[in-house]
């Protein structure tokens, strides 16, 4: 066998691994959605989204762990948002360009890595006890806040810096002072990326179990939170609670709380994909 | 309108002495022309009256420059007025991802206008003296990516002529378009000249040769002859300039 035969038999050989792999990936996905649905959807009606968690599985519903979600999400974008984007700004238009914010920018890509669990006991420590909240929800979307962070944070420096910097150059020739040129000119047209990243962010805090279990997010609550200072239940939770009874009709519930899960997640991811796509048909450099 | 005037000016990028003692001096009302190989300073030298270089990390400056007799190197100087005055145009068109309308009406919009009136008729006047009305007239509210090249250029013409500067500096405003979008702006800035004192880097001696009146060689960040544009093609005093000009080297 001569070598140009031996090359392409390795890479006839790689290509069907790939082939394989990918499809393994995606027969995967296609099984567990599979299942879940033909488990769950028997139990998916507008009873079991609105009624209230019991002990007895065919009465027992997610409304207060949807509602729980749903003031989480909320929270936590105008925690996260607020914080992230505007550090990302400071750090990519007002810092400095040397060591120190070489020293925070490594710092905050390593926080991106750190395992979500670690930010619960640091929201236990910090929010519940020192801050005094207890196992509220603003604890709890603080936490979450805390832990995408350092995510929006690089998207909004990522964002940033790619708005060519002769926008940058256009807007200061004309008299804009940096604040004007940051607001009326680099964020608007960031402003996609930007909303895309963060959306993906939440998706993933959405899904979040385990720093919430840690703050404190109860596993049973038989009414939905008013304030932010309430207790309250997530989908995540109320799932993992589910799945962990031996009755076999809770993981019935569970799959069904599954799929409404897996709706919010696709439904974020698929909005933050029509984002980008419009935003690219829109802006090209 | 006065002359604009360096005296003295040194340029450092860190180590690298972009900019060696320069002096000249650029009247107003007319088209003077930097030229010079890659890297011989006149981009540099040029940012320095619009303050341009002053985002670049490791730029230091020494020496004065003064526009209507003051130095706008001292720190009383409000950059952004001095931007006003003094507008730009880029090598590479560079319109602000909106609309047409927009693109010229920001700077009015940044200096606190509002009123519908009164940015429609700036915008309107603003776009007939860059000579780009009647082609965008019908399609202001289009996206300014919409239009060629050589529109978008002459677009940032009139963006930057919207704020009523006195100095229009030009860093190789042709470089990135076709013949025939060089020749309609090298007409419009044979127009500009009347009401504007014009700073071109060109990399194009042809094009330096037709549209200046005053031309300056750089070389190796010093500036080696300045004079007539007349002179300088036909009788240069310094052998290098003709060299470059001919096409010797460069």
């Amino acid at each position: 066998m001569n070598n140009s035969t031996k090359n392409r038999l390795t890479d006839k050989a790689f290509q069907y691994f790939g082939i394989f792999n990918t499809f393994l990936g995606l027969i995967m996905l296609a099984v567990f959605i599979f299942v879940i649905l033909q488990v769950g959807l028997q139990r998916l009606d507008w009873d079991f989204l609105t009624s209230l968690p019991s002990r007895f599985p065919e009465k027992a519903g997610i409304y207060t762990a949807l509602i729980g979600t749903f003031w989480m999400l909320l929270l936590t974008i105008i925690f996260s948002v607020t914080l992230g984007v505007s550090a990302g700004i400071y750090l990519e238009e007002y810092a400095k360009k040397g060591w120190f914010s070489k020293l925070l920018e490594i710092n905050i890509s390593n926080l991106v890595g750190v395992p979500s669990v670690i930010y619960g006991i640091l929201g236990l420590a910090f929010f519940n006890r020192y801050l005094g909240l207890g196992g509220s929800l603003l604890a709890g979307s603080l936490t979450l806040s805390l832990l995408i962070i350092p995510v929006i944070i690089m998207t909004t420096r990522e964002s940033l810096k790619a708005v060519p910097k002769t926008i940058k150059e256009g807007a200061y020739a004309l008299g804009a002072t940096r604040w004007q040129t940051i607001w009326k000119q680099l964020l608007p047209a960031a402003s996609g990326s930007i909303v895309t990243g963060v959306i993906l962010a939440l998706a993933r805090a959405i899904g979040e179990a385990a720093p919430l279990i840690v703050v404190g997010a109860l596993v049973y609550v038989p009414f939905i939170p008013h304030t932010p200072m309430d207790d309250y239940t997530l989908l995540p939770i109320q799932i993992f609670n589910w799945t962990s009874r031996p009755q076999p009709e809770f993981q019935v519930n569970a799959s069904a709380g599954i799929i409404v899960l897996l709706f919010l997640t696709f439904l974020l991811n698929g909005i933050s994909i029509y984002l980008r796509n419009k935003w690219q048909k829109k802006v090209k450099w | 309108m006065n002359q604009l005037i360096a005296k003295n000016v040194n340029v450092w990028y860190g180590d690298n002495h972009a900019i060696q003692d320069v002096s000249m001096v650029i009247e107003p009302f007319q088209v003077t022309a930097l030229i010079g190989p890659s890297g011989c300073g006149k981009s540099t030298f040029l940012r320095l009256f619009n303050r341009m270089n002053d985002y670049i990390d490791n730029f230091r400056m020494e020496g004065e420059i003064l526009i209507n007799e003051t130095n706008i190197y001292d720190p009383s100087v409000n950059t952004e007025s001095l931007r006003k005055k003094v507008g730009m145009v880029f090598q590479k068109p560079n319109p602000f991802p909106t609309s047409i309308y927009e693109n010229v009406a920001f700077g009015m919009r940044i200096q606190g206008m509002n009123k519908k009136s009164e940015l429609d008729e700036i915008v309107e006047t603003s776009l007939k003296k860059a000579v780009l009305w009647d082609e965008v007239k019908d399609s202001l509210k289009k996206s300014a990516f919409s239009l060629s090249g050589g529109q978008q250029q002459r677009l940032c013409i009139a963006r930057t002529l919207a704020v009523e500067p006195e100095v229009i500096l030009m860093d190789e405003p042709a470089s990135a378009l076709d013949p025939i979008s060089t020749s309609k702006l090298e007409n419009l800035i044979f127009e500009l000249k009347k009401s504007y004192t014009i700073v071109i880097v060109t990399h194009n001696m042809q094009q330096a040769g037709r549209i200046s009146d005053q031309t300056a060689f750089f070389f190796m960040g010093k500036l080696i002859e300045y004079d007539s544009t007349k002179k300088m093609f036909l009788k240069p005093e310094h052998l290098q300039t003709q060299n470059y000009i001919t096409g010797r080297f460069g």
